[in-house]
């Protein structure tokens, strides 16, 4: 085969290769190639977490905007911290209420964000005062059946 | 007496076995390490290496396109069937894209590669042996090594992440067909529960790094085998089922260990 047919086939083979790694990354794995947009770091301490991961969306209103980086216990207070990593686009005043919610009846659990009124706005290192903790179903139906019981 | 000596020979048949493979291990890891040293001329001279990404790359392109289409119009359909009875039908698109791009993608692409072009390669330098071709270029002063065997495992190297990355493409693609266009799934769902779920680094860079490996695996045994063959009729076709075998059963373990350890603790 003539040189120049071969090096035309393996360049278009390489050239859908490559293409179908971009396809990969930026339509199925959605990656944002505007690089690694600036973030701010804030804590929050929950009395009980559920089944909250790692990786978890922290979301306000529907939107995404931070993500869980690491759930640690404290074995001062006996209880976990989590730490999140927000999008600095999106600021949220000092006194913001963090509450572990789950989408659907199964789905994932995620940290969904209500803002307060106050004026000075969480910064880098920050810790969420307000929190509130996984609804777990045991808990719940324990509180349900003690309810009847006391009618 | 006889019964003891029955289980000496069976013992010593074992021990015969094991230090045959360990040695032929060591052969072949020698050969790797000379192959890495002598590519160097192969990859200046990068004319040899494109020659071969065309065998071994082009070619393979029909049989990943097609099967990528397949698997995934398969995973699809037995997706929704088994997701519709929770009434999450929605969640196709992730179960399709998670499954190729984390396992299906490189594991299957490479088994199909490795029976596709690792064959070819162990048979054509294994002919080659057994003509002779490789003695007469070393008495040209051409090294074999250099001249035929590294070109062959860089194309094999190259094309194996290129091929895996076509066949998860094409899986995605079967299954939005399958799903969407036949089923009536709607379209918006399937591609935001796929983006929403795929990570850019624990999915599609793990299942890339994974397809890096099974390349230089099947690459390695190919060239091996094909070097190693006895120069017979016989020999030949002993090395090619080696090579289809020896690289599919080294993807499905490798597969596990790099699971193993890029899965763990995640999600």
């Amino acid at each position: 085969m003539q040189r120049t047919t071969l090096d035309l086939w393996v360049g278009i083979f390489v050239i859908i290769g490559i293409a179908a790694l971009m396809i990969l990354s930026l339509k199925v794995g959605n990656l944002n190639l505007s690089g690694s947009t600036q973030s701010y770091v804030i804590t929050g301490n929950f009395e009980n977490i559920g089944g909250l991961k790692v990786r978890a969306p922290v979301k306000s209103a529907g939107v995404v905007v931070g993500r869980v980086t690491n759930i640690q216990f404290s074995t001062q207070t006996y209880d976990a911290i989590v730490t999140m990593d927000m999008d600095s686009r999106f600021l949220f005043p000092k006194d913001t209420f963090a509450s572990i919610l789950t989408s659907g009846l199964l789905g994932e659990q995620y940290i969904g964000l209500s803002a307060g009124g106050e004026g000075v706005m969480l910064k880098e290192g920050d810790k969420i005062m307000k929190t509130n903790s996984a609804m777990v179903l045991e808990e719940l139906i324990g509180r349900f059946l003690f309810d009847k019981a006391s009618e | 007496m006889h019964v003891s000596k029955h289980i000496v020979s069976v013992i010593q048949n074992i021990g015969h076995r094991v230090i045959e493979s360990v040695w032929r291990l060591g052969v072949g890891s020698r050969f790797f390490l000379l192959v890495l040293l002598k590519s160097g001329t192969s990859l200046r001279r990068f004319n040899l290496v494109i020659r071969e990404l065309y065998f071994t790359g082009v070619l393979s392109l029909i049989i990943i396109v097609v099967s990528g289409l397949f698997v995934g119009m398969v995973l699809g359909l037995q997706g929704y069937e088994t997701l519709q009875k929770y009434g999450s039908e929605s969640a196709v698109g992730t179960l399709v894209a998670l499954s190729l791009v984390r396992e299906l993608g490189p594991v299957v692409a490479a088994l199909l590669f490795a029976s596709r072009a690792g064959s070819a390669i162990t048979a054509e330098i294994g002919l080659m042996k057994a003509t002779e071709q490789l003695a007469a270029m070393g008495l040209m002063a051409v090294d074999p090594v250099a001249r035929v065997v590294a070109p062959r495992f860089w194309a094999g190297v190259i094309s194996m992440p290129l091929l895996a990355a076509i066949f998860s493409v094409m899986g995605v693609l079967g299954g939005y067909l399958v799903t969407v266009v036949f089923i009536g799934v709607d379209q918006g769902t399937y591609w935001s529960q796929m983006q929403s779920a795929v990570d850019f680094r624990f999915d599609i860079l793990n299942g890339f790094i994974k397809s890096c490996f099974f390349g230089v695996a099947i690459a390695a045994i190919a060239v091996f085998e094909g070097y190693d063959a006895p120069p017979t009729a016989e020999g030949v076709s002993g090395a090619t089922t080696r090579t289809v075998v020896t690289s599919s059963l080294a993807i499905l373990g490798l597969d596990f260990i790099l699971t193993a350890f890029m899965f763990r603790g995640v999600s």
